[in-house]
């Protein structure tokens, strides 16, 4: 329990610790350090080919990391799915931090009800009734309450990505992963995606947000990354790193947004 | 000009009758222990160890490079000699199918689960399942609508090679075609009955094949 006098500094909710990346004779991640405390939200953008969506995917062991740790809440997060000894497993990661994913990935053979009561259902061993009134509850935030028994097939991008979302949210996770979660979408649904993002962040969600949305990023974010070449360039607040900054190849790289 | 005459051939409508229920308990049986190994081979071919995947792809290999007739020839003449026992005709005749069928069905299988994208088992491993559950829960529904019309026809034609065995003297529906041939010195009524028992078998097995092909289609 944390003292009432002294405001402690937030918990390190999901932390990474020199993450090396290597496909094949390629190095696509250098040693990146990043440390996320309990309701921050933190944005990652860079050009294409930066390393940004795979170290995004290192953090919850999708991609091994060929050198350097994960650590979710102190614990060193193993190779293995269930945990041994201190370490802790993968599968037990990623039960406690989501992930939504640039195509949506949803299951196609189920409803949108049970593509969100899957995890806690089969993960997390949950009565189906109870999965079911978590689930409703996501969905209905994610505004898609009507559509519970639509097929994926039947929704739009949009809708199919608010439903990943919620997905990943009725797992209650501690933490977020949104890897590129609008590059997929036409450019008008992308605002409904990022309206149910930006709730998240206002209800205090844990979040690493990869993304081309700039303005986007600047808006929501406690904390902006800048990654060239699997390295981190730069990082700080939105208004240091956005709107003032000095790193030569983040001008070059927002200029290209701003036009 | 030939005159037909099926007399002859009705008074052995038994023969054909047994004939046909063999050759369906041939292909049932051949293709639900092809089913189990295949699964097997198929779960080795992707199991990702090494020697596994080597062995099954060299089993695989071997049945799909040589004709089942031979196949057939060598397990009943040439093994018993390797083994030193005798191998009973049926007994060759239900291992090689089954053999036969197993490493074709592998590829079916295996055909359909790599064909499921890969995003499918990242988001399940995203919630925290383990590989078996993505398996169960994930892929193979999806893998399995998938390769309903490759397995149906690989079905078809195990129903049609189960004809060869009437080679090593097994009394499936050709066998006794040729028995009844040989009694009634009738072959054009003899064979012809013969096709159009495997035809009206088979050709609604095809159009159903096809139904489901077109449902799969329209379903993702």
């Amino acid at each position: 329990m944390t003292s009432v006098s002294t405001p402690a500094a937030p918990e390190t909710v999901l932390e990474a610790r020199g993450i090396v990346k290597r496909f094949g004779a390629l190095t696509v991640l250098h040693g990146i350090d990043l440390a996320l405390a309990g309701g921050e939200v933190v944005s990652i953008i860079g050009p294409s080919g930066s390393g940004k969506s795979t170290f995004i995917r290192c953090m919850n062991m999708l991609e091994a990391p060929d050198a350097g740790e994960i650590r979710f809440r102190g614990r060193q997060v193993g190779s293995s799915f269930r945990g041994k000894g201190d370490r802790l497993g993968q599968g037990e990661l990623r039960r406690h931090v989501g992930m939504v994913f640039q195509h949506f990935n949803l299951f196609p053979h189920m409803s949108v009800l049970e593509n969100v009561i899957e995890g806690p259902t089969t993960v997390q061993r949950k009565p189906r009734k109870e999965a079911v009134d978590i689930a409703m509850d996501y969905i209905a935030k994610v505004g898609l309450a009507e559509k519970r028994d639509a097929r994926p097939d039947q929704l739009s991008g949009g809708q199919k990505q608010r439903v990943a979302i919620a997905r990943a949210l009725t797992m209650q996770p501690d933490a977020l992963l949104l890897d590129e979660i609008t590059s997929a979408l036409d450019p008008e649904l992308v605002g409904e995606v990022l309206g149910v993002v930006r709730g998240l962040a206002e209800q205090g969600m844990t979040m690493v947000i990869v993304t081309h949305e700039i303005s986007f990023a600047a808006d929501v974010s406690d904390r902006v990354v800048f990654m060239e070449g699997g390295r981190i360039a730069e990082q700080g607040s939105p208004d240091g790193i956005l709107r003032n900054p000095d790193n030569e190849r983040l001008k070059t790289f927002l200029a290209r947004f701003h036009g | 000009m030939y005159t037909w005459s099926f007399a002859p051939i009705a008074q052995s409508a038994d023969l054909f009758l047994w004939g046909a229920w063999i050759t369906i308990l041939y292909t049932v049986s051949s293709i639900a222990i092809g089913l189990v190994l295949g699964l097997l081979l198929c779960f080795a071919r992707l199991s990702g160890i090494g020697p596994l995947n080597w062995l099954a792809q060299g089993f695989q290999e071997l049945f799909r490079c040589t004709p089942l007739l031979v196949q057939l020839l060598w397990i009943y003449y040439a093994l018993p000699l390797l083994l030193g026992f005798d191998l009973a005709n049926w007994a060759a005749a239900l291992i090689t199918l089954s053999l036969y069928a197993a490493a074709f069905y592998a590829e079916v299988f295996r055909g359909g689960i790599v064909s499921i994208d890969r995003g499918q088992s990242e988001a399940g491993a995203a919630i925290g399942m383990s590989g078996w559950q993505v398996m169960r829960r994930i892929v193979l529904p999806q893998a399995i609508r998938r390769m309903m019309p490759a397995f149906i026809n690989q079905s078809v034609t195990q129903f049609k090679n189960t004809s060869l065995i009437s080679v090593i003297s097994v009394a499936e529906l050709t066998y006794m075609a040729s028995i009844v041939n040989g009694q009634t010195y009738r072959p054009l009524e003899s064979y012809t009955v013969l096709a159009v028992l495997y035809f009206a078998i088979l050709f609604p097995i095809t159009k159903f094949a096809d139904i489901v092909e077109s449902r799969t289609r329209g379903g993702h």
